[in-house]
């Protein structure tokens, strides 16, 4: 599919990351249960997204991995990838929003808790390199879009019936 | 190996096979509801990635009706039935008999427009899947339907949460319910079975077709 894309934004899709330098935007949309985690180094200007589908690769029943998608390994890749664009380890902050609710069942397996159980993941990732964790937009029963920029170090989360906000 | 590696031409063709019966028979009971003609597509069976899945009901940020379900028993998978929003105003208006609603300007939903689609989802998916029932002679036990009107990616990768554990694709059984003459696309209904990866050896043996050829 051709798709007319503002060059300044880039895109992550589920269970991916990418990085950018202002004054490129990075965005990843439609989030649910999924986590979306930036790390990112306030003074050079570079972000990283990473949409997280599942807490932890333990869960993984094959072979290779997508470190994307699962919250441990996505946000040890993160960093990696950032301190090899010139990000400063010992610097690095983050931001995140996600992990929602979006079906309400009686009973609940541990599928059900999925939301909650990412956001933990990543709060515990990021205080396993001590990154501080800025702001945060996480729970509800709401779908979010996010966008970060790098230059202001704002979170856009658009969701769709609460409007859009800035963390 | 990946489940989706040992998945053949049989194979899907048996697959869409099943989304052509369950349609079917869902089509019957909507154009029941509604007291009109309705139409479906030939199924289509993809092996897609995550984001040609959203692509699949319009991309991620697109805002649709979705009624998802569990199913539990012999076979294991996600179901969802996806209206977009106009979709969900026509058959509203028709279920209820009044023209004039419109379901995007409700702000919040009204109990009465969210209580018809929860029920047009569960009878629909019902049939759907007692007719698939039937035809592979498995048990299957859906649980009570659960309605969310949000973006396609917040609800659809609840349905993949299963797959994702094993793969990075997924195989979905996609079937359009459709109002007869309508050629904008824009009032129909998508069905989409996901089952989970342990579930296909499960169908396929089901129907005597071979899984390790």
């Amino acid at each position: 599919m051709v798709e007319l894309r503002d060059p300044h934004i880039v895109k992550v899709g589920i269970a991916d990351m990418n990085i950018v330098k202002s004054p490129s935007l990075i965005r990843t949309s439609g989030l649910g249960s999924c986590v979306g985690v930036i790390v990112y180094d306030e003074k050079k200007e570079l972000a990283g997204l990473a949409h997280v589908m599942l807490p932890d690769s333990s869960l993984a029943k094959s072979g290779s991995i997508n470190t994307a998608k699962f919250a441990d390994t996505a946000i040890k890749e993160l960093v990696n990838r950032l301190v090899i664009k010139g990000a400063r380890a010992s610097v690095l902050k983050a931001k995140m929003a996600g992990g929602a609710q979006m079906f309400q069942f009686f009973s609940g397996g541990d599928m059900m808790r999925i939301g909650p159980r990412n956001v933990e993941a990543v709060r515990k990732g990021l205080a396993n390199l001590n990154i501080p964790i800025i702001a945060e937009d996480v729970g509800g029963n709401s779908g979010r879009t996010i966008e970060f920029n790098p230059k202001t170090c704002l979170l856009n989360i658009r969701t769709v019936n609460k409007g859009t906000r800035n963390i | 190996m990946s489940f989706i590696e040992k998945i053949n031409s049989l194979h899907l063709d048996v697959l869409k096979e099943i989304g052509n019966i369950g349609a079917a028979h869902a089509a019957t009971a909507l154009s029941g509801i509604l007291n009109q003609k309705i139409e479906m597509s030939v199924p289509n069976v993809r092996i897609v990635s995550f984001d040609q899945m959203m692509e699949l009901a319009g991309g991620p940020e697109n805002v649709v009706a979705s009624v998802f379900l569990r199913l539990e028993g012999d076979v294991t998978g996600s179901m969802f039935f996806i209206l977009s929003l106009p979709a969900a105003t026509y058959f509203i208006q028709q279920m209820i008999g009044n023209d004039s609603f419109i379901f995007e300007s409700e702000s919040p939903h009204s109990e009465m427009s969210l209580s018809c689609l929860q029920e047009l989802g569960n009878i629909l998916s019902g049939s759907y899947l007692s007719s698939l029932s039937d035809f592979t002679n498995l048990y299957l036990y859906p649980s009570v339907p659960s309605l969310t009107i949000d973006m396609v990616g917040a609800t659809i990768s609840f349905g993949l949460l299963e797959l994702s554990q094993v793969s990075d694709y997924a195989i979905v059984i996609d079937t359009v319910l459709e109002k007869e003459g309508d050629g904008s696309g824009a009032m129909n209904g998508h069905f989409f079975l996901l089952p989970d990866p342990d579930s296909f050896e499960v169908i396929f043996n089901s129907l005597g077709v071979a899984t390790d050829g």
